[in-house]
């Protein structure tokens, strides 16, 4: 045990952690601005966005993200555009997130009540208006919830980016365990730091939740 | 002078004819009552005048919109056409004061001040200045619906349409409703109401019409209530009052 378990390798790992952070930030932001998009273009009258977005969406949920990955690293580079790990993956999570929060997003946006579309629409405001004004504020409450649940999903995902050589968590426990051959101590640090990752989060959801219920019962008690 | 004119309209939800051939005008200033049993087409026929459903056939205009003409641009018709609907339908993340202005603002481009001066005047209208600051929720459902009619009325419309507007309040809710739509007929608005409350419409109304099988049935003044000419009407009134 002489080469062990040190405070480099912590560091290492912390280091890891870090990186996970940074790409599960990319991963949300990108894909929750091409989501919102997606979740616009699945509600829109125009027929044409509507179907382009259910094959978009189709198409991403029915593909693995490590595949994505594989493509956009190492399949873009044979057509001569080779990205450094870090975009590469950040990119393919992109994808990979906005396809499924899109969807979430959709939901949110249908379960605003029709009588509020309608009562928009009688006080003359406009498809835009009634969107920005009455709809989205409303679907943006409902939403909150199973959006920062689906954060989990993209923090344990990035793991993935891994495969393509970039050094988040799950690859610095790799390398870590592959200098001292610890792999039970190492993996369970790994599975600890994201667990502090994703606890947090998916207790804020789950309150969350509980704070909509509580507010809706009292809105429907009220009629 | 007449503000609202239906011309033989027909409408059909797939096989089934909610409206066949329905007649009628209503002149500026009238408080005009729709009664009639559930399903009699009464609450379509008042969605129509909104342009909320598209007729088949037939005409409707309504403050001098062409409602009927298929490239009518429904905005403009709804600048000048309020409408209150059973479930108050109030935006749930606003303010009653935000409900109220958001309209004014955004569809007429009203300035802050203006819309301001127009909430506070609407509000105090329907007797609740002091719930201005407000959520629909923290309010009753006879509040909710003064603050629909104020959010209405803040549009300066022409006409009120009112769908079965007391139908989800208890009898004390309603009368603070009534209250408030008696006084907005005293003031001169054009309204227009499909409602169950017969004596209401029976002291308040300058015409009544009342739909039976998607048909205007029979249609006079305040007398009706007394002597129906047609046996559907007797028999409605007789298990409605």
């Amino acid at each position: 045990m002489s080469f062990g378990f040190n405070s480099n390798h912590l560091m290492f790992l912390l280091q890891g952690a870090g990186w996970t952070l940074v790409l599960s930030l990319m991963a949300f932001v990108g894909g929750g601005l091409v989501g919102f998009l997606v979740a616009l273009c699945r509600v829109s009258p125009n027929r044409t966005l509507r179907y382009f977005s259910i094959a978009y969406v189709q198409l991403i949920q029915g593909t693995p993200l490590l595949i994505l990955m594989f493509l956009t690293y190492f399949g873009l580079s044979i057509l001569g555009l080779t990205l450094p790990a870090i975009v590469a993956a950040g990119l393919s999570m992109t994808v990979y997130v906005s396809a499924y929060i899109g969807e979430i997003w959709r939901g949110c946006i249908q379960a605003v009540p029709r009588t509020q579309w309608e009562a928009a629409e009688c006080l003359a405001l406009s498809r835009v208006q009634r969107m920005r004004l009455v709809v989205l504020p409303q679907a943006l409450r409902i939403a909150t919830p199973p959006t920062v649940g689906f954060m989990v999903q993209i923090v344990k995902n990035t793991s993935l980016a891994s495969v393509v050589g970039f050094v988040e968590l799950a690859r610095a426990g790799q390398v870590v365990n592959n200098s001292i051959f610890e792999p039970l101590i190492v993996y369970m640090l790994t599975a600890g730091l994201y667990f502090l990752l994703c606890f947090p989060l998916s207790w804020w959801s789950r309150q969350l939740e509980h704070r909509l219920l509580v507010t809706q019962r009292i809105e429907v008690s009220a009629i | 002078m007449t503000i609202i004119q239906l011309e033989n309209v027909h409408k059909s939800f797939g096989a089934l004819k909610v409206l066949d051939g329905v007649s009628f005008s209503v002149n500026k200033g009238e408080v005009f009552a729709i009664i009639g049993r559930s399903g009699s087409g009464k609450s379509t026929a008042l969605r129509c005048i909104d342009r909320l459903e598209r007729i088949d056939q037939g005409k409707i205009q309504v403050a001098g919109h062409e409602v009927s003409d298929p490239n009518l641009d429904p905005r403009q018709l709804r600048r000048d056409v309020g409408i209150v609907f059973q479930s108050y339908n109030l935006f749930p993340h606003l303010t009653v004061a935000e409900n109220i202005a958001l309209a004014p603002r955004h569809s007429k481009g009203k300035t802050r001040a203006e819309a301001r001066d127009l909430t506070d005047r609407v509000l105090a209208q329907v007797g609740l200045s002091d719930k201005a600051n407000n959520y629909p929720e923290q309010l009753s459902g006879g509040q909710q619906q003064r603050v629909a009619i104020a959010r209405s009325l803040a549009m300066e419309p022409q006409v009120m349409l009112f769908d079965e507007v007391t139908s989800a309040l208890d009898p004390q809710l309603t009368a603070e409703v009534l209250k408030v739509m008696a006084d907005l007929a005293a003031g001169g608005m054009t309204m227009v109401l499909v409602t169950h409350e017969m004596a209401f419409a029976r002291n308040v109304a300058t015409t009544t019409l009342f739909m039976h099988h998607g048909r205007v049935w029979e249609q006079g003044g305040p007398e009706m209530f007394d002597r129906p000419q047609t046996a559907e009407l007797h028999q409605f009134l007789g298990f409605g009052l």
